[in-house]
């Protein structure tokens, strides 16, 4: 390992995140990992790091930095005004560091998550099998937990770039947000409001973190005689759990059983703009059908080779 | 072996993702099946199928829509119904899990006592007493949803949820009880805490228990709790 980073300020939620945790949902363990993983695994592609290296996920507010070796870093994702040593630098593109520097990731203008990839990755333990934190779960990253002043952070061993890299396009991430989502899994309790669901605008509330977003708007009452809760069953990121009340929740990454009903469920492929929605915003929820999301998601797959072709120069 | 309660009912569940279900309710049988199909699912029948999450009465399989369809998934799931009884499932077992009730650990016995008209040292001995089965974990890392709890022993959660309850720590909530693995907020009402860590990640089996295993809560003193937490932590 070599020492990497000195976080001097760390910014709200700052997390170590890679693409998340596969393999640990018999004992209860979501998969954590990057909300907008288009962004961390262009930021790793950046910096000529494979897609799964673990990055700084930074939240609102950026982190203020020590740099603490020679390495290539790129920020992606939300618009957060970095400055490298004082000075403005680019975003989606290849920055080269050198010990002393100083590395400042401001607050967002556009979007609420922005990512930092470094040569070689964050290094930090891994915990059954991802270097995610889950917060909720006080495991992974640093020892379960955001980002504290004075921590000091490991990058593993990577080869420098020898021409720097940038995305010669980068997505902007609007206040109204277009996600499209399948009906279901329990539509079935919300007949005579599924159509209200995918019509109306929600707005995102300040009740939003890692594991969901609390959204407002209508009403989505259940239908007469449908149950208010269910028995557990199994929960994915993207479940838009209806509780009691009737606004709903949008599921991120932490959590694998839960007892609510989900009237929708957003497709896999749209799930990093929610992990860029800020309190504010507005959500209209686009019904698709299954195979038009499964057919997105085979064009998706082909949108990141393709990305991750052009920039490996 | 006959263990259909109602005809498997398959629910898109998102476009990589699908949820079977295979009863209603808190039932024996349905969730031995459930176990039984997340056995037969990890010993990879197709190499589409990315994970399995099992719960009560349902089973979440998770897939990639570029190796196998949701139909042909379906379809998969039904036929593996017929080789249920051939499942390499290990056999249940029945965790100890030592518990410290009443006192610092238990600050709600005296409640729950009341609220069922019996004394603190009979909720100890009917809390111990069963065999509670795990139906299913989740919501939080090694967290059990068990059944079994005598009806002479339910209580109302907590108006107002606590901000921490310390890992460790039993509880009962209405009909249910559990342990929770992690310090967390928590609304349900304390009776007692064990020493063990149930879930510890650094482990190499993280978990004490599996879906289908039943725990037994064992009653220890206050000195046998500080000695197995002290074995515990190192």
């Amino acid at each position: 390992m070599i020492t990497a980073l000195r976080i001097i300020s760390p910014g709200p939620c700052t997390t170590v995140q890679d693409l998340g945790r596969f393999g640990a949902y018999h004992m209860g363990v979501p998969a954590s990992g990057m909300l907008d993983d288009y962004a961390g695994q262009v930021a790793n592609w950046l910096v000529g790091n494979p897609a799964n290296c673990a990055t700084l996920e930074m939240s609102m507010i950026g982190a203020r930095m020590e740099i603490l070796t020679e390495a290539d870093i790129a920020v992606t994702g939300a618009a957060m005004k970095p400055q490298h040593n004082g000075r403005p630098c680019r975003q989606w593109t290849s920055i080269r560091v050198q010990p002393g520097d100083i590395l400042e990731i401001g607050a967002s203008d556009n979007g609420c998550r922005a990512y930092l990839a470094i040569t070689g990755g964050i290094e930090v333990p891994q915990v059954l099998g991802s270097r995610s934190t889950y917060l909720g779960g006080l495991l992974g990253g640093m020892n379960g937990r955001m980002l504290a002043a004075g921590d000091i952070l490991g990058r593993g061993a990577g080869t420098l770039l020898r021409i720097p890299r940038n995305l010669p396009w980068f997505p902007l991430y609007p206040e109204n947000i277009i996600v499209r989502a399948i009906a279901g899994p329990h539509e079935g309790f919300f007949q005579d409001h599924l159509s209200q669901f995918f019509s109306a605008p929600f707005e995102v509330t300040a009740q939003c973190n890692r594991m969901g977003i609390r959204l407002a708007g209508p009403t989505i009452d259940r239908d007469a005689g449908a149950p208010e809760s269910i028995l557990s069953e199994p929960i994915i990121p993207g479940s838009v759990q209806v509780p009691a009340g009737g606004q709903p929740i949008v599921l991120l990454k932490e959590q694998t059983i839960g007892g609510y009903t989900s009237i929708a469920t957003v497709v896999s492929t749209d799930i990093w703009r929610m992990g860029q929605a800020l309190p504010g915003d507005r959500v209209h929820f686009v019904q698709i059908s299954l195979l038009e999301a499964q057919g997105l998601y085979l064009e998706w797959v082909g949108f990141l080779a393709a990305t991750k072709a052009l920039l490996a120069n | 072996m006959d263990m259909a309660a109602m005809n498997t009912e398959f629910r898109i569940c998102g476009d990589r993702s699908l949820l079977a279900v295979y009863g209603r309710g808190v039932d024996l049988e349905v969730n031995e099946k459930v176990r039984r199909m997340t056995a037969l699912l990890t010993g990879h029948p197709h190499h589409g199928i990315e994970a399995v999450i099992g719960s009560y009465c349902t089973l979440a399989v998770h897939y990639n829509p570029m190796q196998i369809g949701f139909q042909e998934l379906a379809d998969l799931l039904l036929n593996l119904e017929s080789s249920l009884g051939k499942a390499a499932v290990p056999e249940a077992r029945t965790i100890d899990i030592p518990v410290c009730y009443g006192g610092e650990f238990g600050p709600d016995i005296d409640f729950v006592a009341e609220h069922n008209a019996m004394s603190a040292d009979e909720v100890i001995a009917r809390h111990s007493a069963a065999d509670y089965r795990i139906y299913a974990i989740g919501f939080a890392p090694g967290f059990c949803y068990l059944g079994g709890l005598d009806p002479r022993l339910h209580a109302p959660r907590l108006d107002t949820p606590r901000l921490k309850v310390v890992a460790g720590s039993v509880g009962i909530a209405g009909s249910q009880t559990g342990v929770y693995p992690l310090a967390s907020p928590g609304g349900w009402r304390l009776i007692g805490r064990t020493p063990l860590r149930l879930f510890a990640p650094e482990r190499k089996r993280p978990l004490l228990y599996e879906p289908g295993d039943s725990i037994r809560f064992r009653p220890v003193s206050e000195d046998e709790f500080h000695h197995l937490h002290h074995l515990d932590g190192l």
